[in-house]
C-alpha cells in the first residue's frame, strides 16, 4: 500500500475510474471537477432541482455509474472537490522533473468567494474530456443553431426542448444519441444527416471488422438509437449536410446539399428545409490546455491532436498521466479502462497486477475503435467551400472569413500569432475553444506556410495554449494562494 | 545606393522598420527570420510608444524622434493600404503616471521637471483632473502626471505595416530561415549560412531582438544582449474603464533597474477590442517560458492599487515575452567595429516597439553616410556594456 497523493482532474467516466483505481492502490486522492456533481458530459446529471425519478431511462450505464460514484466519493482517503477549476499548472524546474503544481479556484463560479488553492501532488491524472467541434457555415451564429452537445445537454440535463422541427447534421455516431435525446424530449426530428458518404463510412468501419466485436456494447447502444429513429420515422441520410442556416433574427430554414467524399457540395443538390432549430456536430475537440500547460507532448492522428501516452497511460511528463477523450475519442468504456489504468499506475500500483490485463485489453480495443471512428467519420478537406467572405468564423470577436483570408495571404501578417492579433479570431471570451482548430486549419491552408518552428523560450502558437486555463478574477489572482490542507474541501454527493 | 544588397536578420518590428527605411532608400533588401514575421517578442508585448518613462538622455532623444516619425510613417502606410494602417491600432491616447506614496510623488515630480527641460510635455493633474481623466482610478494617490505624447499600437499590426511597406518597395521576406553562421573574407562578412542555404549581401543587420546575443555569437562578433522576461494579463472585454495608458510611478524605476529578480509595476490600458492589458513584470530568467502564478499575482495586486474597481474583471489570458536587455539600458545601433559589413539594431529592452521607427531611420542615416537627427554615438557597438568582458552567449544565463 502506498500513500502517494494523486490529483485527478475531471470526474467523468475516465476520472472517476482513475480515482477509484488510485484509491484501490492505496493512494490519497483529490478528485477535482468544475461541475457541482460528478459524471462529466457522459453521465450528465440533472441539476438537483430537476432530479429525475428514474435517471436510468435517460442514461446508459446509469446504475454502474451510480454505484461507482458512491463507492469512490465516500472513501475516507478521497477528497471530492466539486465546483473547482484548475486555472493554471505550474511546471517545476527542469532539474527536478515531476508533476506540476496545480492551481485551483474552489467555489461556485458565480459566487464571489472563490478560494485560490494550490496542490503539490505526487502524481497527476488529467481526464478533462472533450467538447463539441463544429465547423462554421453561413448562418451558424443564428439563435436556434445548437451544437449537438448543447442540445443534448439541454434535453438530458434540463429537459428543455430546443425546437419543434429540428434537423440534426454533421458527422459521427454522436448524431444518433443526440437525435434520440431530442425525440425523447418531444422534438420532431425532420432528418439526421451524416456528411460522409456511405462509402466513406462503410470503408472506415469495416476494416478489420473483428475489432468491432469488443465494442459490442457500443454497437448495441447505437442499434437502440437507430431503432428509436426508425420508430419515429426519422430519415437518416449520408453524404448530405447543412451548408447554410437562414432566418430573420433566428433560424427559420436550412439549406442542405449533397456532398462528395471530400465534402464539396454537389451543385444543384441544394434543398431548403423549414426548421426552428438545427443541431450540428463535427466530432469532438479534446480539451488540451491543461496537458499543454503541463508540458505533455501531443500526437497528431487522423482524428486531430491528442495527448501522447504510453502503454501505462503516462504522458511525456514524469508523474503526469492522461485518460479518456484527451488521448483519443473512443467512448466511455475505453475512457473507463484508461482511467483505471492511469489511476492505478499513478498511485504506484504494481504494473504487473493481473487485474490490469483486461483493462489494457479494453484500452487497446478502445484505441482501435478510435482509429476506426476517425477513418469512418473524417472531416472532408473541401468543407471550407461552404464559406462566404462574410461568414463569421470566430463568433466571440465576429471575425469573418474575408479578414482571415486577408491576413493569411499577406506574408507580413501570415504568421499565426500575427494573423490572430490582426483578425482577433480566437481572442474572445471562449479563448478559441470553438474556433481554434478551424482558424489554425484555415490559416495554414490559406498562407501555404508550414507550421512555424517555435523560437527558443516562446511556445509554438498552437490553439490549445492557454496558460490561464480558466478565467480568474483580478481580485482572486491578487489574493495570495493557500496550500490546500487535506480534505479541506467540502464533499457533497 | 542602388544595387547594394542588405540582409536584415530578424523580422520583428525593429527589423521591419530597418527594412522599410532601407528599401525606401532604394537598397535591395532581404529580411530573414527563423520563425514567422513579428511572431516573437514583437507580438508578445503591449505596444508602448512612450516618452514618459524616459529621463533626459540619448534614449529619450530616440523616443522623441520616433514619436515624431510615427504619424508620418503611418500616413505613408495608409496611402499604400488603409487596412494595414487600420491594423496598427494607433492610439495617441496619452499616458498618466500615478504615484501612491509620498516618496513616489517626490521622485515623479523631479523626474517630470527634468523631462520638461528637454521638451517633454508633462502636465500635473490634481485630484479633480485625474478623476475626470480616469474616473475609475484610485483616489489614494499622491501625485499624477499627464503625458499627452504617449501612444499605443497593436505591435504585431505595426510590424506588419512597416514590413508591408518594405515589401511594397521591393524587399523580399524569407521566413522559417535560421541563420547558422557567417561567411567572411578578409575581415568582412560577405554572406550567412542559413537553414535554407547561403545568403549573400553587402551588409547584414542583426535585428534578432533578445536572440541578438546568440545570433551575433554565431556570426563571430558577440554583443551582450540578454532576455528579460515580462508577463501581461488580458481581461475579458469590459465597458470602457481605462482611457489612457496608466501606470504607477514605480514603473520608471523598474525600467531603469538592472535587478535580475522579479520587479513588478502596474501598467494598465485598454485596447480597441475592449480588453484591458495589465503589465508588467521584469525577470532575468534566460529563455524560461514557464508561467509563474506568483508573478501574475504580484502584477494583479499592483494593478488593483491603481484601479480597485477592476477586482471583479475576469483575466482570460496571459502571455509572456522576452525583452532584449543590455546592461547599460541603451539600444545598440551601428556598425560592428570587429566585422566589416555587420550592423546591429537592437537591445531596446521594453521600448522596441516605440523606438523602432527612429532606429530604422538612424540606421539608414549611418549606413548611407547621411546626417543624423541625433547623436548616434551613445548607441555605438564598441562600448563596454556591449562588448565588455561580460559578453557571452545568452544561453549560459540560467535562472
Amino acid at each position: 500500500m502506498t500513500h502517494r497523493h494523486v490529483v485527478v482532474v475531471g470526474a467523468g467516466p475516465a476520472g472517476l475510474a482513475a480515482a477509484e483505481a488510485a484509491l484501490s492502490a492505496g493512494a490519497r486522492v483529490t478528485l477535482i471537477d468544475a461541475s457541482d456533481r460528478p459524471g462529466g458530459q457522459y453521465h450528465r446529471m440533472l441539476p438537483e432541482a430537476y432530479d429525475a425519478a428514474r435517471p436510468e431511462v435517460l442514461h446508459h450505464g446509469w446504475r454502474a455509474f451510480d454505484r461507482r460514484r458512491r463507492r469512490v466519493l465516500t472513501r475516507p482517503r478521497c477528497a471530492w472537490w466539486s465546483d473547482t477549476s484548475v486555472w493554471a499548472l505550474e511546471r517545476p524546474d527542469p532539474e527536478r522533473p515531476g508533476p506540476p503544481r496545480v492551481h485551483v479556484l474552489h467555489g461556485p463560479v458565480d459566487g464571489g468567494g472563490r478560494r485560490r488553492l494550490t496542490l503539490d501532488p505526487d502524481a497527476l491524472v488529467l481526464a478533462v474530456g472533450a467538447h463539441d467541434r463544429v465547423l462554421p457555415f453561413p448562418g451558424w451564429e443564428l439563435p436556434g443553431v445548437f451544437t449537438a452537445g448543447a442540445a443534448q445537454a439541454l434535453a438530458k440535463g434540463e429537459r428543455v426542448v430546443v425546437g419543434d422541427r429540428v434537423v440534426v447534421a454533421g458527422t459521427g455516431p454522436f448524431l444518433l444519441p443526440v437525435a434520440a435525446s431530442l425525440l425523447e424530449a418531444g422534438s420532431r426530428v425532420l432528418e439526421v444527416l451524416e456528411a460522409n458518404t456511405r462509402g466513406t463510412v462503410a470503408r472506415g468501419w469495416s476494416r478489420r471488422p473483428w475489432q468491432l466485436a469488443a465494442q459490442a456494447g457500443k454497437s448495441g447502444e447505437l442499434a437502440e438509437y437507430a431503432a428509436l429513429l426508425i420508430r419515429h420515422r426519422v430519415p437518416c441520410r449520408t453524404g448530405r449536410t447543412v451548408i447554410e442556416a437562414r432566418g430573420d433574427g433566428r433560424v427559420e430554414e436550412v439549406v442542405t446539399a449533397r456532398l462528395r467524399a471530400d465534402w464539396s457540395a454537389v451543385p444543384g443538390s441544394e434543398r431548403t428545409v423549414a426548421v426552428d432549430a438545427v443541431c450540428v456536430t463535427h466530432g469532438f475537440s479534446p480539451q488540451l490546455e491543461l496537458p499543454v500547460a503541463a508540458g505533455c507532448a501531443l500526437r497528431t492522428s487522423p482524428g486531430g491532436e491528442f495527448v501522447e501516452v504510453d502503454a501505462d497511460q503516462a504522458t511525456s511528463v514524469p508523474g503526469v498521466y492522461s485518460a479518456g477523450e484527451i488521448t483519443g475519442i473512443a467512448g466511455a468504456p475505453a475512457a473507463r479502462a484508461e482511467g483505471a489504468l492511469a489511476g492505478w499506475l499513478a498511485a504506484g500500483g504494481d504494473p504487473r497486477a493481473s487485474a490490469l490485463r483486461p483493462l489494457r485489453r479494453g484500452r487497446d480495443q478502445g484505441r482501435a475503435f478510435a482509429a476506426r471512428l476517425a477513418r469512418a467519420h473524417p472531416i472532408g478537406a473541401a468543407w471550407s467551400g461552404w464559406l462566404r467572405p462574410e461568414t463569421v468564423i470566430c463568433r466571440c470577436e465576429e471575425a469573418d472569413y474575408a479578414s482571415l483570408c486577408r491576413a493569411a495571404t499577406r506574408p507580413e501578417s501570415a504568421s499565426a500569432r500575427v494573423a490572430k492579433l490582426e483578425t482577433r479570431a480566437g481572442l474572445g471570451p471562449c479563448q478559441a475553444r470553438i474556433c481554434g482548430p478551424t482558424v489554425a486549419e484555415l490559416n495554414t491552408r490559406l498562407s501555404g506556410a508550414p507550421v512555424e518552428p517555435p523560437a527558443e523560450g516562446l511556445p509554438a502558437p498552437v490553439p490549445h495554449r492557454r496558460p490561464i486555463a480558466q478565467p480568474i478574477r483580478l481580485g482572486e489572482l491578487a489574493a495570495p494562494s493557500e496550500p490546500a490542507a487535506d480534505g479541506s474541501a467540502p464533499r457533497h454527493l | 545606393m542602388n544595387g547594394t544588397r542588405v540582409a536584415v536578420l530578424g523580422a520583428g518590428i525593429v527589423g521591419a522598420a530597418c527594412a522599410r527605411e532601407l528599401a525606401l532608400a532604394g537598397l535591395e533588401v532581404t529580411v530573414v527570420d527563423r520563425g514567422g514575421a513579428a511572431s516573437a517578442t514583437t507580438s508578445h508585448g503591449e505596444g508602448n510608444v512612450l516618452v514618459s518613462d524616459k529621463g533626459p538622455g540619448p534614449e529619450l532623444e530616440l523616443a522623441q524622434l520616433s514619436r515624431t516619425l510615427w504619424p508620418q510613417v503611418l500616413a505613408g502606410v495608409a496611402e499604400r493600404s488603409v487596412a494595414a494602417a487600420h491594423a496598427v491600432e494607433w492610439e495617441p491616447k496619452g499616458g498618466i503616471v500615478v504615484a501612491t506614496t509620498d516618496a513616489g510623488a517626490d521622485g515623479l515630480t523631479r523626474f517630470a521637471a527634468d523631462q520638461r527641460a528637454v521638451g517633454v510635455r508633462a502636465d500635473v493633474l490634481d485630484a479633480e483632473a485625474l478623476a475626470e481623466a480616469e474616473p475609475y482610478a484610485t483616489r489614494e494617490h499622491t501625485a499624477a502626471l499627464h503625458y499627452p505624447e504617449d501612444a499605443q499600437v497593436q505591435p504585431a499590426g505595426a510590424a506588419a505595416a512597416l514590413l508591408g511597406d518594405a515589401l511594397a518597395a521591393g524587399a523580399t521576406l524569407r521566413t522559417g530561415c535560421e541563420v547558422l553562421g557567417a561567411v567572411t573574407r578578409s575581415g568582412r562578412i560577405t554572406g550567412v549560412r542559413t537553414s535554407a542555404g547561403p545568403l549573400e549581401a553587402d551588409w547584414f543587420v542583426n535585428a534578432a531582438g533578445p536572440w541578438s546575443g546568440e545570433l551575433s555569437a554565431r556570426l563571430g562578433a558577440p554583443v551582450d544582449v540578454r532576455p528579460r522576461r515580462g508577463d501581461v494579463l488580458v481581461t475579458a472585454p469590459l465597458p470602457p474603464m481605462v482611457f489612457h495608458k496608466v501606470y504607477d510611478a514605480d514603473y520608471v524605476g523598474a525600467v531603469g533597474s538592472s535587478a535580475g529578480d522579479l520587479q513588478t509595476s502596474a501598467v494598465v490600458e485598454s485596447t480597441r477590442g475592449g480588453s484591458v492589458l495589465i503589465g508588467s513584470s521584469r525577470r532575468r530568467v534566460g529563455f524560461d517560458d514557464r508561467l509563474r502564478p506568483e508573478v501574475l499575482s504580484a502584477v494583479a495586486a499592483k494593478a488593483l492599487r491603481l484601479f480597485p474597481t477592476l477586482a471583479g474583471a475576469a483575466v482570460m489570458r496571459a502571455y509572456g515575452g522576452f525583452r532584449p536587455y543590455v546592461p547599460d539600458h541603451l539600444p545598440v545601433i551601428g556598425a560592428d567595429p570587429r566585422l566589416d559589413g555587420l550592423w546591429h539594431a537592437g537591445g531596446h529592452e521594453g521600448a522596441g516597439i516605440g523606438l523602432s521607427v527612429g532606429t530604422g531611420r538612424l540606421l539608414r542615416n549611418l549606413m548611407l553616410g547621411e546626417p543624423t537627427d541625433l547623436d548616434a554615438n551613445p548607441f555605438r557597438v564598441d562600448r563596454p556594456a556591449v562588448l565588455g568582458t561580460t559578453a557571452r552567449s545568452v544561453s549560459e544565463e540560467s535562472p
